[in-house]
């Protein structure tokens, strides 16, 4: 077993997933394919959103696929670091806003 | 640790891996690597049983459309990613006897294009009278690769935009990005501010303006380990930030991907990026590239006349494996029937939609 519980080179086995299950494996992605592709939103908006919710769930794995994903599209390291904060505001709003979740029992709770 | 080899690549390559004496100007050295043990162990492909898989090897020319001459190594910038290895201190100029030999197989020739490069190729001495005479042998597309910067390195070369346009030339210059940070880091410091003048000067004379003849084509490498996106998507990117930003027009964005030879692949090497970098080249095979990838209808001549089946098998010293070897023996019917040479560098030209001194071929 490998020491260590990520290696950057399990990255590039990441379609091996279908191996096990080729069924839910291909749909899974066929629709990964599908939504990045260009829509709606740009694949190159669509590629700074997957960089900030990488950084979001904490996954080493997204994070170098998508910083190597962006700097491929031409994307600069100033709107990189723009994306992770809007992940990060959000991230650090979710907690922030429980605080009115403690007011209120603080609240409901003193005389 | 990556940062600080980063540092000293960044302080050498003020010079060529030649005049540094680098291991890696030796060209055997690139070639014994290309083939190493990444390949050898099996854990990729050799470029020669990738294509096989399809019924592409070997791999044959078509027919001759682009003659691609390469007149000299020197060069006043010293780009980190220079697969010619150029720079100020390299002498490799091709001659005027040889230049004329080029221009008899210019003058004779099936070729629509005639796609002159370097080094700076307006560096040479002879450059001006060379342009002079091809001109005259009625090309379609007469391309000369230049570097941007060359034309306000001097004065004697701040005219060229004239120049080119009296003779109708078509300037392919590299820009490797729109912001000057990027530009800088790959091609010198101070590159992006006399890129973006260059270009200004020459979209005053009529180049690269809307509905212009006079053509203005970009080239695209990217500013590190990885590969080109959608050359489409970067021309719009481009066009955007260029016109908003400095007011400049050009007609065709060509993305070209980085080839790991020469300085790039120094560099890739020193930064721990060539196991990535060659898995990444790999995984983008793209069969459908094969079928109209560069070496199989042009043909590129060194600044000594020889020949090779392109400008990267030319910094590798893989001359055509034909009896026809130099220019001044040049023969269409002979160099037709040859097998191009192929290495794992090739991969650099099939990955993706594929990559070409015209940019994506799939």
């Amino acid at each position: 077993m490998a020491n260590s519980y990520y290696d950057p080179a399990d990255l590039r086995k990441f379609g091996n997933i279908t191996e096990w299950s080729e069924e839910l494996g291909k749909k899974f992605f066929d629709y990964y394919g599908k939504v990045f592709e260009e829509g709606a939103l740009s694949a190159r908006e669509k590629s700074l959103i997957a960089l900030a919710v990488a950084h979001v769930v904490k996954c080493p794995y997204c994070i170098d696929a998508y910083t190597k994903d962006g700097l491929q599209r031409g994307i600069t390291k100033e709107e990189m670091m723009e994306a992770v904060h809007a992940g990060a505001a959000i991230e650090s709003g979710a907690t922030l806003v429980h605080g009115v979740q403690m007011m209120n029992k603080y609240d409901k709770l003193s005389m | 640790m990556t940062q600080s080899i980063l540092t000293d690549i960044k302080k050498a390559a003020k010079k060529s891996l030649k005049a540094r004496e680098d291991e890696l100007a030796n060209t055997q050295k690139q070639l014994e690597i290309l083939s190493g043990d990444l390949f050898v162990g099996g854990e990729l492909p050799f470029f020669k049983d990738k294509i096989a898989e399809t019924g592409q090897f070997p791999l044959k020319p078509k027919k001759l459309e682009v003659l691609q001459i390469n007149v000299g190594y020197m060069c006043n910038q010293v780009c980190a990613h220079c697969h010619v290895d150029a720079g100020p201190d390299r002498q490799e100029i091709m001659t005027r006897e040889t230049m004329e030999q080029c221009l008899e197989v210019i003058r004779n020739t099936g070729a629509h294009t005639l796609d002159l490069t370097g080094g700076a190729p307006e560096m040479n001495p002879d450059f001006r009278w060379f342009v002079e005479e091809a001109s005259k042998a009625g090309i379609q597309d007469f391309i000369v690769r230049s570097n941007l910067t060359i034309i306000l390195a001097n004065k004697k070369y701040h005219d060229l935009p004239e120049f080119f346009k009296k003779h109708n030339v078509h300037v392919v210059s590299s820009m490797p990005h729109y912001t000057r940070g990027k530009t800088d880091k790959q091609r010198g410091e101070g590159v992006f501010d006399k890129s973006i003048k260059a270009l200004q000067m020459l979209n005053k004379v009529g180049y690269g303006m809307p509905n212009s003849d006079l053509r203005l084509d970009l080239v695209y490498n990217p500013s590190g380990a990885f590969l080109p996106a959608n050359q489409a998507a970067m021309e719009h990117d481009f066009k955007k930030a260029l016109k908003e930003d400095f007011d400049i027009d050009f007609h065709n964005l060509f993305a070209i991907t980085n080839l790991p030879i020469s300085r790039f692949l120094d560099y890739l090497i020193a930064s721990d990026n060539y196991e990535d970098y060659m898995y990444s080249l790999v995984e983008a095979y793209n069969p459908a590239a094969v079928e109209n990838v560069m070496c199989t209808n042009t043909i590129s001549v060194s600044w000594d006349g020889w020949l090779y089946d392109c400008d990267f098998n030319q910094m590798l010293d893989l001359k055509v494996a034909s009896k026809v070897k130099h220019i001044k023996d040049y023969n269409d019917d002979v160099l037709s029937n040859r097998d191009i040479i192929i290495s794992q560098h090739c991969y650099g030209c099939t990955a993706g939609a594929g990559s070409s001194c015209q940019g994506t071929v799939a």
